[in-house]
């Protein structure tokens, strides 16, 4: 259980960005030097993780935890790796809240904001290039894009919409098929 | 009653962010809207936070909206309750993962998620955006259009993307710094 907690621990310190940045990362730590399961077990948790609810790095941690040591190991995997951010963040939050008075850091923001706008520009061009495929996937898209713009309808009912129209979608498939 | 509305709020967001990377933002939004815990400006600066510090970026940004609400025990909570739900549902579903990801309704019912998250993230961008290079405030006042336009932004925010596509392996951080350094010397 110690082991868990040292290795999922330094899997939250040394993933930056997270998402697919903290693959190689589990590997090494998971696959290669505690050979709790193999690289094709990790691949399919991680392709699980990508479709339950919630951060990805944290669906991981918990299926890797709950496959080695039970719920236990689930939870305690997802504390450890959830540890490093509440520390570290807490730390700069206490920062930024007592300097943000001053007027260099307030440039300094200002500039950062600016990277900051570039770095998700090229985030969302990833995300559209991996998940809006095909004629009905546009469709949705510009569907969601114009209620979330125009009507300003909450994130939530987006998704709870979204499945609903693809659960339609793939019956009216079924459907035409027979 | 604020932990309760940070417990709530971080809870749906942890139930309700599908597929990872920026899924969080627009739900971060929301709570910038409804709460007014933070603005939407602490929230830019908080992604930047969340690109050069270690971890997942969903734990970072509840985390730091927590700790801005409510100290140390505000960020204790909203990262509590942004795990539990993925705690919860991955272990209902652990022993039959398999069948779970293979099951027909669940592909059907992401061939929906998917391209809806991507428009409601592209939405959130939107907004970090406008507020890095935009200047509402000045526009609000005199409804002049060219007040609402700052060229020096938008033309570093022109030679970022270049960069940024350019050189691909470039950190995040690296142009964070840049980010920070040109601000400073410009007095952005």
């Amino acid at each position: 259980m110690w082991k868990l907690i040292v290795s999922f621990f330094k899997i939250g310190l040394f993933t930056f960005g997270g998402g697919y940045a903290m693959l190689p990362v589990i590997e090494r730590e998971i696959t290669d030097k505690r050979q709790w399961c193999s690289t094709d077990e990790l691949l399919d948790c991680y392709a699980i993780a990508q479709c339950t609810p919630g951060v990805i790095a944290v669906n991981t941690a918990t299926f890797i935890g709950y496959k080695i040591k039970g719920a236990w190991g689930g939870v305690v995997a997802t504390a450890a790796v959830v540890s490093p951010s509440l520390i570290i963040i807490s730390i700069i939050a206490a920062f930024i809240q007592n300097f943000a008075g001053l007027s260099v850091v307030q440039h300094g923001l200002a500039g950062i904001r600016i990277a900051v706008s570039a770095l998700v520009i090229n985030t969302l061009i990833k995300m559209f290039r991996k998940s809006v495929k095909g004629a009905t996937g546009v469709l949705i898209f510009l569907a969601a894009l114009a209620l979330t713009l125009f009507m300003g309808i909450s994130p939530l009912y987006i998704v709870l919409g979204a499945i609903a129209v693809g659960l339609l979608l793939g019956a009216l498939q079924k459907g035409g098929r027979q | 009653m604020i932990y309760w509305q940070l417990f709530l709020s971080f809870f749906k967001t942890g139930l309700f962010s599908v597929g990872g990377g920026l899924a969080t933002l627009p739900f971060l939004y929301e709570i910038a809207d409804r709460y007014g815990w933070f603005t939407k400006q602490m929230l830019s600066d908080m992604l930047a936070v969340s690109e050069s510090t270690p971890g997942p970026i969903g734990v970072n940004m509840a985390t730091y909206a927590g700790f801005v609400t409510k100290g140390v025990p505000g960020a204790l909570m909203a990262t509590f309750a942004l795990v539990l739900p993925s705690v919860i549902v991955i272990l209902l579903v652990a022993k039959f993962m398999k069948k779970f990801r293979e099951n027909p309704l669940v592909q059907h019912a992401f061939e929906g998620i998917r391209p809806a998250v991507v428009a409601i993230v592209a939405v959130a961008v939107l907004e970090v955006v406008r507020v890095s290079v935009l200047n509402l405030p000045a526009y609000e006042a005199s409804h002049q259009l060219l007040d609402l336009v700052r060229p020096l932004p938008i033309a570093i925010l022109a030679v970022f993307l270049v960069i940024t596509n350019v050189w691909k392996k470039l950190h995040p951080i690296a142009m964070i710094a840049l980010g920070a350094a040109i601000g400073i010397v410009m007095q952005l």
